[in-house]
């Protein structure tokens, strides 16, 4: 049993109580980066250089989804020895206006989404290594 | 803006496509001799060699322009080497045709060439924490064809469209590739063939996704007046288009984990894919109903119909219809891909852009053999690759 868990990237999301994604937001023009942007916005018509941390918005709706049949090539670690399949969704969160890829919770597939579909942010393992487990963020189909 | 002068293509030639296991450079020299030998330009006359650069094979890729010209046997030609992932045959022909039009030259070569390892693109080995491509398939395991599904899904979930008309393409596709001497696979398909492959990415199945291929295509681009020496009628390149995307780009993108926000500025009034063809439009004054045939970046059968809207060629959500009425089939009212496409050639990224141009060259000179549309006198090219790159090349006799 894995006896500690960290992110398997730092300081894209939160993984304690109730998870979310972290953001930046230009303090002069308001728009969000996800990951987080630093140096310079990218609105072309801003010269803003200064970002607040956020967190974005915890449940989105989906844009599209799909699946993945076969094991994705390295740099991707398998979790299990035969591949379980697996799905991924994007998601549109409406107050950034953004649309945000992550792979879906275990045990959900392609039919438990659909365009429009409500979801929420979820932390699970991604692969383990050294007895250490590797979390990422993944979403999760809200309701029936 | 007054429409651009024309710059001739002379001659363009390929190394079929496949799976051969040679270095690059040896497809890419192969493609050039016969470009250079359908323009009936001799290498010695060459003065600028602009090429596709390939990420897979080592420093001889990243400076393809080079390693081909020292191939050749080196002739003092100046030299381009470009990276813009799909778009790289493309960028690497706008260079050359800047040069000419700028008076620099008046002879270019331009080539892409390819050596694929089996199944999936992925990214170079090494650890990149900074580098989305590989931190896609480290966090996500998202591959290209993850993508290309994400798409697929929506023209079924927002326009009705089925398996059964992405299958369609793939039919049609394989049925304009069957007499292609370069295409790599030439085989009839049926739709229940398509429906029994394996899914790969939920809805694209193993036969509506392209694979990666083994290949060479090369151009030689001449000023106008050197053409006229050579050619009664050459072809012309009246637009290139390489536009990058405007912001906020709210469409999910390759190898991005997240599109640009909306929050603050509104999105621009095309989407970035229909952009890319939009610029070559424009910049040739010739619009889509004016095309006698398109090449467009099949990745997926479902894709393709993406690109029918993108080119302008029916409204969103009407692309179904324009295949299910034959329109894009050779004979209908605007084929597209009578090459067969990247469903008949698989993907040789630095090449595919310049194989696009080499098949619209084909069919306006009627040289088309067994997929030639009959009349034709406009073509457009259209592509997209990786990190805000595309391209759209507009030809005409």
């Amino acid at each position: 049993m894995p006896t500690t868990a960290v992110p398997a990237v730092e300081g894209w999301f939160t993984i304690s109580g109730e998870p979310c994604l972290l953001g930046t937001r230009c303090t002069t023009c308001g728009t969000v980066f996800f990951p987080k942007a630093s140096g310079f916005c990218r609105n072309p018509e801003c010269r803003g250089r200064e970002f607040d941390d956020i967190e974005l918005s915890r449940t989105g709706k989906v844009w599209s989804y799909t699946d993945a049949q076969y094991q994705p090539p390295p740099p991707y670690i398998p979790p299990s020895e035969t591949h379980e399949p697996f799905a991924l969704a994007a998601v549109e969160l409406a107050e950034e206006q953004v649309v945000i890829l992550g792979q879906v919770a275990k045990g959900f597939g392609v039919d438990d989404l659909s365009v429009g579909a409500t979801v929420e942010l979820v932390v699970e393992p991604l692969y383990e290594i050294d007895g250490v487990e590797h979390l990422i963020y993944r979403w999760k189909p809200v309701g029936s | 803006m007054t429409a651009p002068a024309s710059v001739a293509v002379l001659g363009v030639g390929m190394h079929a496509w496949g799976k051969w296991g040679r270095p690059f450079h040896e497809y890419g020299v192969t493609a050039a001799l016969a470009a250079l030998d359908d323009a009936g330009v001799s290498w010695g006359d060459v003065q600028f060699v602009a090429g596709g650069e390939t990420v897979r094979n080592g420093y001889p890729g990243y400076v393809a322009a080079s390693t081909i010209t020292q191939a050749l046997g080196w002739n003092g030609a100046r030299v381009a080497s470009c990276y813009a992932a799909c778009a790289s045959g493309v960028t690497a022909l706008d260079a050359a045709r800047s040069r000419i039009l700028a008076g620099l030259c008046d002879v270019a070569l331009v080539v892409g060439a390819d050596t694929t390892p089996k199944g999936f693109l992925a990214p170079v080995a090494g650890e990149r924490w900074d580098d989305p491509d590989w931190l896609r398939f480290r966090l996500l395991g998202a591959t290209n064809p993850t993508y290309f599904a994400l798409y697929a899904r929506r023209r079924m979930d927002l326009y009705g469209a089925t398996d059964a008309d992405f299958a369609k393409v793939k039919v049609k596709n394989a049925k304009h590739g069957l007499h292609n001497p370069n295409a790599r696979y030439r085989k009839e398909v049926t739709e229940e063939e398509v429906l029994a492959s394996p899914m790969v990415a939920d809805p694209l199945r193993l036969l509506e996704i392209c694979a990666t291929s083994d290949g060479a295509a090369a151009v030689v681009l001449t000023s106008m007046d050197y053409a006229r020496k050579h050619a009664t009628s050459p072809v012309r390149i009246r637009a290139v288009s390489t536009v990058t995307p405007r912001f906020p780009n709210t469409v999910t993108e390759m190898p991005n984990f997240a599109t640009d926000s909306a929050a603050a500025l509104a999105p621009p009034e095309l989407t970035f894919r229909d952009s890319i063809a939009a610029g070559a439009y424009e910049e040739a004054g010739i619009g889509p109903d004016e095309l006698s045939l398109a090449e467009v970046y099949d990745l997926s059968t479902a894709l393709e119909l993406d690109w029918y809207e993108n080119i302008g060629l029916c409204k969103p959500g009407e692309a179904e219809k324009l295949l299910i009425d034959g329109d894009t089939t050779i004979g209908g009212r605007i084929p597209v891909n009578p090459s067969g496409g990247l469903a008949c050639f698989g993907e040789a990224v630095p090449a595919q852009a310049i194989a696009q141009v080499c098949e619209i060259a084909w069919q306006l000179r009627g040289q088309a053999e067994g997929r030639q549309v009959e009349g034709a006198n406009a073509g457009i090219t259209v592509n997209q690759g990786l990190f805000g790159h595309g391209s759209s090349v507009l030809l005409t006799t």
